[in-house]
């Protein structure tokens, strides 16, 4: 087995970009992921890679453009705020069906906001990233360990599916250590006959370019783009099902929130409630198929999250009226505690047992 | 027969879709040539902006890519950060280069960015039909000008290369301009050696080429051509505003 | 849980560094931990915080808010968490610093004056690890010899010269009697 370290979050991150071939990061300074950068700034100069601080995350997320349509693994890290700046650029990567990783470490918004967790860009990574009709993949880890075994799965089906990759996370997760270890498999390569090398006389340019004038050719594009995201949606679905073999109540949450609402589960299955958890780990694509299943097996869900209410959406849609689904949230950074989940998982199986 | 002229390979032979009597479609050559004649187009990577330009990937013969309004410095920057023996180039126009991106041409140019601005100067926003842009003369009427540009109240125009060659990135900086022979052979000089310095890893170069645009100025194209003499060039006065393609601006 | 200790003082006070020390403890014995400190602009010089949970189980919430250990090493930290200390549960107190009285009789109060104790001792700055030598043994969370082997690998190779008081600061807590 390999070498575990006990690793903050943030850098177990850059290092496992770094594992996975990225020898690109564009950055601008935003709390709380500074680590992602500083981390970043260290290792690079040593191993022949680029860290660049931008002067905004909007040229930030452009360097990623341009290094992406090269066909180099780059990457980009923010946090909400930061998104924002870089959703123009996501859009652009998006219609020039280019991969690439962003991080984004959330924080409680709108506006400057706050800097503590927060779940509120969910909205923002799965419906609009940036405008026109596009699609990223928003993996969701819970744990260090998950942190790092989903950045070389993101750079990996980026490539495949020729899209950006989100990772997106919150304070909590990016501030804590936990014992983690780094897979010795070598990085996916895949080819890149579409990047931009120079000709070198040798063959037909190659265009990176998200521009269509006419309607039709667009649409096609778009259409086209869109069966490859069929495709993503059939096959790199991921949840973790904990505890719902035999459950009544299920709760669904996604990263470090999930952590909270697992320990609220162990503490409602000893009181004789028979609660389980749903946790996306993919959170575009949804698990639509998996948490739909639940439907008809459960009395009733229940909806976490640190924001006032976002995935929620999706889970209802998941379950199509099959069963209740209710919300609980806290935002604004506010954390929500195991007992609060524990009530309200309480309430919803009708009183504490 | 011998053949005495012919077309430059750095082009396609896609019709580019200009304005009679717009200037760009000569800047295109330039660059087209130079990249040839310098043996590095199979290493050309150039970058689109947004604006009369946009298409530009369509008609340069080298590996192309779009970059978002402004932001192709920046986009320019990724790839050559990532390719850095590929020659990057950007072709950017005044609202693109002077205006939504600002922040990007000024800190490329600060960081000393081993790439080739190609800055299209015409003094109007072309593309969206004729508004006032960063370098609209004091004045200048356009659509968003109905009444001459006032100063007082829009503020003043950008002199982009007096503005960068305070900066110790930018290896060389010159105005030209393409509006009769004499400068149109200048202009393609000094797009050949600001090429040249980026092969040479000198640092950031840049060309602003005064351009005219008939249909947005309401003009012949040889009455645009004559303004350009009467009223661009006085304002922007063409020549080397900053040439370190000697020693290089990064430091040992 | 073998331990679900949460770690509050000013910015400045080791508070980070004695719960990575804890942390590392379970490194060494191959458990599974979690390590959170608090962030933002209470890390230039306001109050900090750390959480730290060591379990044989996967650690669910990572965030210790009813603490089983309490540890506090300044007066405005006591205030602010004494009560949210689980019942049968252990508070830590820094009596050089902090001169209240733990009134709940629920819980099981520890008066060390490990600030005190580092000035007396050369010690400075090691208050922390005082305390932490106090922590285990009063909890027995892991071995005394594990605790020195965790504080091995955290001290750097760089300032190993500091390792020897680390070490002597932590035999002078387990050693004090109250």
């Amino acid at each position: 087995m390999a070498e575990k370290f006990l690793m903050k979050g943030n850098e177990a991150l850059a290092e496992a970009a770094i594992r996975s071939g990225c020898r690109h990061f564009f950055g601008y300074p935003i709390t709380p992921q500074t680590e992602v950068a500083a981390y970043m700034a260290k290792r690079m100069p040593k191993i022949g890679g680029t860290y660049l601080q931008a002067e905004s995350e909007i040229a930030a997320i452009n360097m990623v453009l341009g290094c992406a349509s090269t066909g180099a693994r780059a990457m980009t890290s923010s946090s909400s705020p930061g998104i924002s700046l870089k959703g123009e650029g996501i859009s652009y990567i998006i219609g020039s069906d280019l991969p690439c990783l962003i991080i984004n470490v959330m924080r409680g918004g709108p506006g400057l906001g706050g800097i503590q967790p927060s779940q509120a860009d969910y909205w923002q990574a799965t419906k609009a990233p940036g405008h026109g009709d596009g699609q990223i993949l928003v993996f969701a880890p819970a744990s260090v360990q998950e942190i790092v075994n989903l950045v070389g799965k993101a750079y990996d089906l980026a490539e495949t599916y020729r899209m950006p990759a989100m990772l997106l996370a919150d304070g909590m997760l990016g501030q804590m250590m936990e014992p983690v270890e780094f897979p010795d498999t070598e990085p996916v390569v895949h080819e890149k006959p579409w990047a931009l090398t120079g000709t070198k006389g040798e063959r037909k340019p190659n265009i990176v370019n998200s521009l269509y004038l006419q309607p039709k050719e667009l649409e096609d594009t778009v259409k086209a783009r869109f069966e490859r995201y069929a495709a993503v949606q059939e096959k790199e679905v991921m949840i973790e099902e904990y505890q719902m073999e035999d459950a009544e109540f299920a709760v669904c949450a996604y990263g470090a929130m999930a952590r909270i609402v697992k320990t609220a589960v162990v503490k409602a299955r000893a009181q004789g409630i028979k609660a389980g958890l749903l946790r996306p780990i993919t959170l575009w694509p949804f698990p639509v198929k998996e948490i739909g299943s639940y439907g008809h097996k459960v009395k009733s869900m229940l909806c976490v999250e640190m924001s006032m209410g976002q995935m929620v959406d999706d889970v209802r849609l998941a379950v199509n009226g099959a069963c209740p689904v209710s919300f609980f949230g806290r935002t604004g950074g506010v954390i929500p505690s195991p007992a609060e989940v524990l009530a309200e998982i309480e309430k919803m199986a009708g009183g504490a047992k | 027969m011998a053949i005495v002229f012919q077309k430059t390979k750095g082009l396609t032979d896609k019709e580019t879709h200009y304005c009679p009597g717009c200037t760009h479609g000569i800047i295109h050559r330039l660059v087209a040539e130079s990249l040839e004649e310098l043996g590095v187009l199979g290493d050309a990577i150039g970058v689109a902006p947004v604006g009369c330009a946009v298409m530009a990937y369509d008609y340069f013969n080298c590996d192309m890519v779009e970059a978002p309004h402004g932001r192709a410095p920046a986009v320019a920057t990724g790839i050559k950060r990532a390719r850095p023996d590929n020659i990057v180039f950007t072709y950017q126009g005044d609202g693109d280069l002077a205006a939504i991106g600002t922040a990007e041409t000024v800190h490329s140019a600060t960081r000393g960015e081993n790439i080739t601005v190609i800055f299209v100067n015409n003094a109007i926003y072309g593309m969206t039909g004729g508004q006032m842009a960063p370098t609209t003369l004091p004045g200048q009427v356009t659509q968003t000008t109905p009444y001459g540009r006032d100063v007082n109240y829009s503020g003043f125009p950008v002199r982009v290369c007096e503005m960068l060659s305070t900066l110790s990135g930018v290896a060389y900086a010159e105005r030209v301009a393409v509006n009769n022979v004499p400068n149109v052979r200048k202009a393609k000089a000094a797009i050949k050696k600001a090429l040249k310095a980026q092969m040479e890893k000198k640092g950031f170069s840049i060309v602003e080429v005064i351009s005219a645009c008939p249909t947005n100025w309401g003009m012949t194209p040889v009455e645009a051509l004559k303004w350009i003499d009467d009223n661009m060039i006085p304002y922007y006065p063409l020549g080397v505003y900053k040439d370190e393609t000697e020693k290089g601006v990064h430091a040992e | 849980m073998i331990l679900n200790m949460l770690i509050a003082g000013f910015g400045g006070q080791g508070v980070l560094f004695m719960g990575k020390v804890a942390a590392y403890t379970a490194m060494v014995e191959e458990k599974n931990v979690s390590w959170l400190p608090s962030y933002g602009p209470e890390m230039r010089g306001g109050t900090a915080n750390c959480s730290v949970c060591i379990d044989d189980e996967p650690i669910g919430c990572p965030l210790v808010l009813e603490p089983e250990t309490l540890v506090v090493l300044n007066a405005p930290s006591y205030d602010k968490f004494v009560d949210a200390v689980q019942p049968g549960g252990k508070i830590f107190i820094d009596s050089a610093l902090i001169s209240a009285k733990c009134t709940r009789t629920d819980i099981e109060a520890h008066y060390i004056p490990c600030t005190q104790m580092a000035k007396d001792e050369g010690l400075d700055g090691l208050a922390n690890i005082i305390m932490l030598g106090k922590v285990l043994k009063e909890t027995g969370f892991t071995t005394y010899e594990v605790l020195c082997e965790a504080m091995k690998k955290c001290v750097p190779a760089k300032k190993a010269h500091l390792l020897d008081a680390n070490l002597k600061a932590i035999k002078l807590g387990y050693e004090y009697q109250e």
